[in-house]
């Protein structure tokens, strides 16, 4: 699924990285708590999350995501768009809910992994 | 290729917002030589949980990156209060982290136990009242 259609398909505002909404990705994961963000995603390209903070811009980064959408209409700082800017990262929020969000993204065909650790 | 070159950095205490920054760049650093990407993820994502926990428990520390031809090695160093019990620690799940901490999206118990897991050696070093630190290597491929 192209970044386009996740824009669409939530409703969402592009806050950064335009240019990068052609990119294809192909799972996704939704979580407020980046320490499990961390520990069990895998090749997940997306973020969705409540939380609002540059950490969940660096926490995408570190796991080499594409693209995080805010949910709940919330609109991150000048300071959060920039670092997701640096990184090229697509960031995208959404008026819809966490749990919403993700049940619409997965029917549409774009789904998870299975909890797996790397190891 | 890339034999026995060095990053240190000052990782702030004070400061939540900077924590991880030391990581990204270290990041940039491996990309630019040309390591594999997932050994490029393991080792920014250990770092990077290292770095969260001296932040939020420590005050901050020194990290430090080598990279040589057998393997990138991260060395996490802080003057805070020390690891009373290291194997409760390590349980996933364990954290002394406080609420403000976890409203912030950490403190899950995750972190020392993810370290682990995404690097082929940990050691820590721990004494109360005087620091902690944490060695990690991530072992680069021998073929050729």
């Amino acid at each position: 699924m192209k970044i386009s259609t996740i824009r669409e398909l939530l409703e969402a505002e592009v806050l950064c990285g335009a240019e990068h909404l052609d990119v294809d990705v192909h799972s996704a994961c939704g979580s407020d708590m980046m320490s499990d963000v961390l520990a069990f995603v895998k090749d997940q390209a997306v973020l969705l999350t409540g939380l609002m903070n540059t950490q969940v811009v660096r926490t995408a980064e570190m796991m080499d995501m594409r693209c995080v959408v805010f949910v709940r209409d919330k609109k991150p700082t000048p300071e959060i768009i920039e670092l997701a800017e640096e990184s090229g990262i697509v960031l995208l929020a959404s008026p819809k809910r966490l749990y919403e969000a993700c049940g619409i993204l997965y029917s549409n065909g774009l789904v998870g992994n299975k909890v797996k650790e790397t190891d | 290729m890339s034999d026995g070159l060095s990053f240190r950095f000052d990782v702030d205490g004070d400061n939540f917002t900077s924590a991880g920054q030391a990581s990204v760049q270290v990041k940039k650093d491996l990309r630019r030589l040309g390591i594999d990407p997932e050994i490029i993820r393991r080792v920014s994502i250990a770092m990077y949980e290292g770095e969260i926990n001296m932040v939020i428990h420590a005050g901050g520390g020194v990290a430090e990156v080598r990279v040589t031809e057998e393997a990138i090695e991260i060395i996490l160093a802080d003057k805070g209060p020390g690891i009373a019990d290291i194997e409760q620690a390590m349980q996933a799940g364990f954290s002394t982290a406080p609420d403000t901490i976890r409203s912030l999206g950490f403190g899950a118990g995750m972190g020392l136990p993810n370290m682990k897991r995404y690097t082929d050696y940990m050691d820590i070093q721990s004494t109360v009242g005087v620091g902690t630190t944490i060695t990690m290597r991530v072992n680069l491929p021998q073929d050729e």
